[in-house]
């Protein structure tokens, strides 16, 4: 294989796809012939099933893994190789795809695709009316009903289970965004104390028993473990005892309240106040979660928490 | 070097080419011949490096020793939203150094998602006397420390744009260091800064440089002192507010009322955190002739939005919170004809139920009323495919469309359906279509649209959806101009990687978190695509003390001629060519 020359990678705007555009005309490098295609000796149908990948996993072996790497100079379709040609759909220029791609193939209608160049759903709207069986109701006004709530229930059925909660970086927003929405809640709330969002969350932590109150800047944390250390460090003068670090690495997963292991095990338990003003155990929600909502922290005695977990958790499932 | 007797003399062809600014353009002129390749190298100004790890500053300076104007992009797009561990990459300082000793007259800097240190910003602001821009978009690792090194060091300066870095505030008098006799500053903007700077710099500063065009300040800027810098600066076209609020107070509006209506070169407008509705008219004068306006942290609703944006006739660009609500969307519709770019953010991005009537009919509204439509980025909790069909038959000119469903796997809300149908008219109808995001319930058919229409597409986010490995494979198979992919929580594995690997030697990136991707087949991959590094990023541990069939959780793909880095963290591993010479 040709090594890429240099001015391929670099010098190109945004906008164009130069790359391409240049390896094509230079006629200098030529990577189809090195195009590596699979070459599965046949497997069950892939399409439908989310348990192939762990098919796979489970049953090919490395040494099948490098047979499935194969450099030719052959164009291999994927189809022939995973499905035994029972669907082609190796989608060329020279048009068309006689695909049936499980039941919903009438989208792709042979007439509409051979050579046509309009593969696919065929041309604009006469797709949509030639199609009944799509259950699309087509727009005639641009009037769309709404009708959200009696679907909720089936939407739940649809979904993936997956805790909607506990997603890292979902929905997709900025931090700067984020933050400077979370320091200043659109419900118009007075007692956030002019921390200026743009750039940083300081939130005051106190402690009971410390003589003062500090602040932490909880964008300088990824994690509650790492806000932890630094509330430890913070406070050691105030408590007892060693200020240990667990060496444990750990994953931001959802109630792990080890804080109150840092904090000398039970005597001290971390909670926060998050934008409705109620007080909350730290560690239940997602970190960046955690993050918008925190509007204040206090490190409490385990003895006046007890009755703060139970309503923590109910809030917690009310909102699920 | 040899020279046909019927070519230009090279002063000639030099003459010629600096007509030629485009990077495809100078790339094609540099392959044509030998002596075109060396002509061309010696008079290129401008350097555009999409992926700082892609090449070496060494190789860059050795092929284009005269550069003038430098641009470089380091993590990839998902670090944006945390899918990027911490010190991960991205250092710019190799740059810096090379670039100092190299390019005395280099005049611009432009970093993204890049890691700069004040070291880096006093070496800067030390090495380049002719130094004119420093753009910082999404960086990491300054304080105002390094800002004052700049303040005080770079006579010339004229744009200093701070973006939406993450600057370590620890002074706001890093301002003050602008010598009393620098006046060339054009375009400030501070906007990210947390704390305050120091404001009577900020004014004298203002005052004193009569070419300033653009201003972004602070959300620490208080509204009672806008109306003055306003009347210092009334040659301002572009506008970032601090803070929108204050005591409403008769004698503050009028000042700024006036102000505004000072400033008759106005297009752009952005800030207006924290509103107070009561200050909105402030700016009605100047709404005729707004061509750009970001609302997005304006929490207002719909009724003084429609008021503010049904007397924006020439608004080409309107960034704003869901708070504009369908209604408000259908304003715009019917006011703004010659938009361009809408951006529409959620307010509550948390929330489980929507709190705002905002829904795909807002969106259909805007593409039926503003046939300039190209770009949109579009937050909202329901979509169906007649809406999203209707949208592409009406924008065929959509180049940009991002669309983000809030709760992942989101049906169609009519009919219950997968958004497939809808997507794909979006591809088939839209043909200049660039930039594509996908959300809501999306099965491997959606992917067969994209590779069979989406000939034009440049990048594309991809998350919790399809449903197998066909779905990666319609993609890298049917994308022609693909060069950025990034997906998340897909179930797609080894296979289409595996049978697709030629095809990530034409792309930039491919960024895949959370998929079912296996080490073995990382390993694989890195040993036959010696022009790719293979990066595993894994905060578990080494992903070889796992059975090699296990998935990893962050694959970080690209093309590089400049083999594995050396900057990795401990927990990024690159599959090189030679086990051995793995460095992690």
């Amino acid at each position: 294989m040709s090594v890429p020359l240099e001015h391929d990678y670099i010098g190109l705007s945004e906008a164009s796809p130069s790359m391409e555009g240049s390896e094509r005309s230079s006629g200098g490098l030529n990577l189809k012939a090195t195009e590596l295609r699979l070459g599965l000796p046949g497997s069950g149908s892939p399409e439908r099933e989310n348990g192939v990948v762990a098919e796979d996993r489970a049953g090919y072996p490395l040494g099948m893994l490098k047979s499935l790497l194969v450099v030719s100079g052959a164009k291999r379709g994927f189809s022939d190789a995973i499905d035994g040609g029972s669907g082609k759909w190796v989608f060329s220029g020279s048009g068309g795809s006689e695909a049936e791609l499980g039941k919903g193939g009438n989208l792709f209608s042979p007439r509409g695709v051979n050579g046509s160049g309009k593969g696919g759903l065929g041309g604009g709207s006469e797709c949509a009316n030639q199609n009944p069986g799509l259950g699309v109701p087509v727009l005639k006004d641009g009037v769309v009903p709404q009708s959200p709530k009696p679907l909720q229930e089936k939407k739940s059925q649809l979904s993936a289970p997956a805790a909607k909660a506990q997603v890292v970086g979902w929905p997709p927003i900025r931090s700067f965004r984020k933050n400077s929405m979370a320091s200043h809640p659109p419900k118009n709330d007075d007692d956030s104390e002019g921390k200026f969002g743009s750039g940083c969350l300081y939130v005051k932590v106190s402690m009971d028993g410390a003589p003062y109150l500090r602040k932490v800047d909880l964008k300088n944390y990824g994690s509650y473990r790492e806000l932890s250390s630094a509330l430890e460090k913070m406070f050691s003068c105030f408590t007892i005892g060693q200020c240990g670090s667990h060496g444990v690495p750990s994953r931001d997963g959802l109630s792990e309240s080890r804080l109150m292991d840092l904090l000398h095990g039970s005597e001290y338990v971390l909670t926060y106040e998050d934008k409705d003003g109620d007080w909350m155990l730290v560690g239940d929600v997602p970190w960046e979660m955690f993050t918008y909502s925190c509007k204040r922290m206090r490190i409490m005695k385990s003895s006046e928490a007890i009755g703060l977990a139970p309503r923590a958790m109910e809030k917690f499932k009310s909102r699920n | 070097m040899p020279r046909m007797g019927y070519s230009f003399p090279e002063e000639v062809l030099e003459h010629v080419f600096s007509f030629i600014q485009s990077d495809e353009d100078r790339n094609a002129i540099s392959e044509v011949c030998r002596s075109w390749h060396d002509i061309e190298r010696w008079s290129r100004r401008r350097v555009f490096v999409g992926n700082c790890y892609a090449i070496s500053p060494t190789m860059v300076i050795r092929r284009f020793p005269e550069v003038r104007s430098v641009k470089l992009k380091g993590k990839p797009h998902f670090a944006d939203f945390n899918l990027v561990p911490e010190g991960w990459g991205g250092y710019v300082a190799p740059w810096i150094s090379a670039m100092a000793s190299a390019y005395p007259w280099l005049e611009e800097i432009r970093l993204k998602r890049m890691v700069i240190t004040d070291e880096s910003l006093e070496l800067i602001s030390k090495s380049f006397k002719n130094f004119k821009v420093l753009v910082l978009s999404s960086c990491e690792g300054f304080s105002t420390d390094g800002l004052a090194a700049i303040a005080a060091n770079c006579r010339n300066l004229r744009e200093l744009d701070l973006g939406e870095s993450e600057v370590e505030d620890l002074s706001g008098h890093w301002l003050s260091r602008f010598p009393d006799n620098y006046t060339s500053m054009v375009s400030l903007n501070i906007a990210c800064l947390g704390w305050e700077v120091s404001f009577s710099a900020l004014e004298r500063l203002v005052g004193r440089c009569p070419n300033l065009r653009t201003l972004r300040l602070n959300r620490a800027v208080p509204l009672d002192k806008l109306a003055n810098l306003l009347c210092r600066a009334p040659q301002l076209v572009e506008l970032g507010t601090g803070a929108y609020s204050s005591e409403l107070r008769p004698d503050v509006f009028s000042n700024l009322s006036g102000a505004f209506s000072g400033c008759k070169e106005l297009k752009s407008l952005s800030g207006f955190w924290d509103v107070v509705p009561g200050y909105l008219p402030a700016v009605y004068p100047i709404c005729s002739k707004l061509k750009s306006l970001n609302l997005s942290y304006a929490t207002i609703q719909s009724p003084e939005l429609i008021k503010l944006v049904s007397q924006c006739q020439n608004l080409q660009r309107l960034w704003v919170l869901d708070y504009i609500e369908d209604a408000g969307l259908d304003a715009l519709a019917a006011s703004c004809k010659d938009l361009r770019e809408l951006r529409v953010f959620p307010s509550d991005p948390f929330g489980q139920e929507p709190n705002v009537p905002l829904t795909e009919q807002g969106l259909v509204s805007v593409s039926e009323g503003c046939p300039k439509l190209q770009s949109v980025l579009y937050f909202c909790r329901q979509m169906s495919n007649a809406a999203l069909m209707t949208i592409a038959r009406n924008r065929p000119n959509m180049t940009r469309f991002r669309l983000c469903i809030i709760e992942p796997h989101t049906p169609d809300y009519l009919t219950l359906q997968p958004l497939d149908v809808g997507f794909g008219a979006i591809v088939e109808h839209c043909k200049d279509l660039r930039r594509l995001s996908l959300s809501g319930l999306l099965t491997d058919r959606v992917f067969e649209y994209i590779g069979t229409h989406a000939k034009k597409l440049e990048m594309l986010s991809v998350a919790f959806a399809g449903e197998s490995d066909l779905g990666l494979h319609h993609i890298l198979s049917g994308c022609d101009n693909l060069r950025k992919l990034e997906i998340r929580d897909c179930p797609f594995g080894d296979k289409a990687l595996l049978a697709n690997a030629a095809k990530l030697e034409t792309m930039r990136s491919l960024w895949m978190s959370s998929c079912s991707v296996s080490f073995g087949a990382c390993k694989l991959l890195g040993q036959k695509m010696p022009g790719l590094n293979v990066e595993v990023i894994d905060e578990r541990g080494p992903p070889d003390l796992r059975p090699e069939s296990c998935p990893i959780d962050k694959l970080y793909v690209y093309r590089t001629v400049s083999g594995p880095r050396f900057d990795m963290p401990g927990f990024v591993w690159t599959m090189a060519e030679n086990p051995a010479l793995r460095l992690s």
